[in-house]
């Protein structure tokens, strides 16, 4: 830039020299732009195929279901007879679980990036970030095995009754699993504060975790919330631990120490058996998928209108 | 000797970043309900003095303070004072406005929420903003968030957030350095106005505000390891006027800094 306005400066009077200002490498540059925003579409048509493809299927289901019954019914039988087509033991055994992993996850999680950003020294943020994360890095059919092998006996030395499958072994242990992203993203957010609004809470007097929470924590909270609704939905849409741990049974309960059965879990179930194509049992598992992804859209726009409500601009 | 015309009084003081030493021997006595003006070249641990007055250098990793500050006759660095008291008992305002981006009100109402002093708060804040000669430019727009208010009323909002505490002293932290001269001199107003009720101390670099709005002057300069040493201190007009020490004469005159 300064070297065009050089050449400007010292010619103006001389017989102008070329100024060396043509386009370089046009065909190049417009390749990249191609190549770059292809690859940025890779991901939206992918979206876009999956949505069709789950609303087609599904179209099949509710041909046969109405919608109404779908979304009411209190029982979710379609593997037996007589059959029943309720979606809601399978929204509460999902719920349920996600709930149980947030209980765990929200807390325990906050906490680690209030200690992570706040008062870990920074020799220490550098080592323990890192392994917190390795947490996110498990494969979850180990999270599986190991809420069934170690945590569920663990549970049932308090809850002698418990069932072997339950709600409360796979959501705990689920929560563990998504600790590392409620944590890492919301520190992240934290530390990213301007040092000179905790100065100011500082001087007037405030304690560290004061500064934490009335300061950094209000500051951040758009990054916080982020974080939550990704492990929310990262919850929801969890297969493999619900699938080992928590049951196969589609249960209306909110009892935690019951046998239940996800949303998840249940396509799982189907994909897996031997149900023939083009049975309304076959088509089950898109609308039980679509109604998955609606959920998790839902809490998704609802995170970004909150975020836009309460954030507390910089 | 601390007595009552004393409001705070560094004795010995020595600052500490690891290993490299920021003040050497600092030993002076700011008056009560005076302006103190610490100025001095770039770099020469003006900032630093100033943040050992409300223990603001606690929370910088690896800092270490000797000496005594003393202040109504105590030293805050005492093993059983609690920082937190010392910074709401001694107000602060940094050289960036850095109100919170949370509303007006909000803003003013921080410090006494935090120190439990959360009844007719509404008083309080109307107090601290008229103190601050902000309440009539804010007062309909008191729910709305402080980051639209323009530079100069945003450091004033500082300003009053502090003095919502009624602190003894304030310490300023070349407060107008980031604000245009109009706005700059309604500080130096307000600064005249509070000073017959709040100790203030200003650090900054810009003389003619120096000689504008302090009583007492102290000069700063760095020594060849870099720590910073207090070269002369008086009333701001001998100071000013007539310096006993060549550096002083100096750095006033303008041959260096």
């Amino acid at each position: 830039m300064s070297g065009h306005r050089n050449t400007l400066k010292t010619t103006t009077g001389e017989s102008a020299p070329s100024l060396g200002w043509v386009r370089k490498r046009p065909l190049e540059e417009r390749l990249i732009k191609w190549a770059l925003l292809v690859c940025a579409l890779v991901s939206v048509f992918t979206t876009i195929s999956i949505v069709v493809m789950l609303v087609v299927q599904a179209a099949g289901f509710f041909r046969q279901v109405s919608v109404l019954e779908f979304l009411t019914g209190t029982a979710w039988t379609p593997l037996f007879q007589p059959q029943n087509f309720g979606i809601l033991p399978l929204v509460s055994g999902t719920l349920l679980t996600a709930g149980i992993a947030i209980l765990v996850a929200l807390p325990i999680g906050l906490a680690s990036a209030i200690y992570l950003s706040e008062y870990a020294k920074d020799r220490v943020r550098r080592v323990l970030k890192p392994l917190l994360e390795i947490l996110a890095g498990i494969p979850t059919v180990v999270y599986g095995y190991f809420a069934l092998t170690f945590v569920t006996p663990l549970l049932r030395n308090i809850f002698p009754d418990m069932i072997v499958f339950n709600a409360l072994s796979a959501g705990l242990v689920m929560g563990i699993m998504i600790i590392p992203m409620v944590s890492s993203l919301s520190e992240d957010a934290m530390i990213a504060v301007p040092r000179s609004l905790r100065n100011a809470a500082y001087g007037l007097g405030a304690t560290r975790f004061e500064v934490a929470t009335r300061v950094v924590m209000p500051a951040a909270i758009s990054g916080v919330v982020a974080a939550f609704i990704l492990a929310l939905s990262r919850a929801i849409g969890e297969t493999m631990i619900v699938a080992i741990a928590a049951g196969s049974t589609p249960k209306l309960t909110l009892n935690p120490l019951e046998s239940i059965q996800t949303m998840t879990a249940y396509i799982v179930q189907v994909s897996l058996g031997e149900t023939p194509h083009g049975t309304v049992e076959y088509y089950t598992i898109f609308a039980v998928g679509l109604l998955l992804f609606a959920m998790t859209l839902l809490m998704n726009l609802f995170g970004q209108w909150f975020v836009r409500r309460y954030r507390e601009k910089y | 000797m601390a007595n009552n015309s004393t409001s705070l009084e560094a004795r010995k003081l020595e600052l500490w970043y690891r290993n490299f030493q920021a003040l050497r021997d600092i030993s002076m006595a700011i008056p009560r309900n005076q302006i103190t003006a610490i100025i001095g070249p770039s770099g020469c641990g003006k900032s630093s003095l100033l943040r050992c007055f409300n223990r603001m250098n606690d929370l910088i990793p690896g800092s270490r303070v000797k000496g005594e500050v003393l202040f109504d006759g105590r030293n805050i660095y005492a093993a059983d004072v609690d920082p937190t008291e010392v910074r709401y008992r001694i107000g602060m305002v940094f050289q960036k406005p850095n109100p919170f981006p949370k509303s007006v009100f909000e803003n003013v109402a921080f410090g006494p929420r935090v120190n439990g002093l959360a009844d007719n708060l509404e008083e309080i804040v109307e107090h601290a903003l008229q103190r601050a000669a902000l309440w009539d430019e804010v007062k309909d727009r008191l729910h709305k968030s402080a980051m639209e208010l323009s530079g100069g009323q945003q450091q004033r909002l500082c300003i009053a957030r502090t003095l919502a505490l009624e602190p003894e002293v304030i310490l300023m932290d070349e407060p107008c350095s980031a604000l245009d001269p109009v706005a700059t001199l309604k500080i130096e107003d307000l600064m005249r106005t509070l000073a017959g009720e709040y100790s203030i101390v200003i650090v900054t670099h810009n003389m003619q505000q120096a000689a504008r709005v302090s009583d007492m002057a102290a000069f700063m300069m760095m020594e060849q390891d870099r720590a910073g040493v207090l070269v002369e201190y008086g009333p701001t007009a001998r100071l000013f006027t007539n310096p006993k020490d060549k550096r002083t004469e100096d750095y006033i005159t303008g041959r260096f800094g």
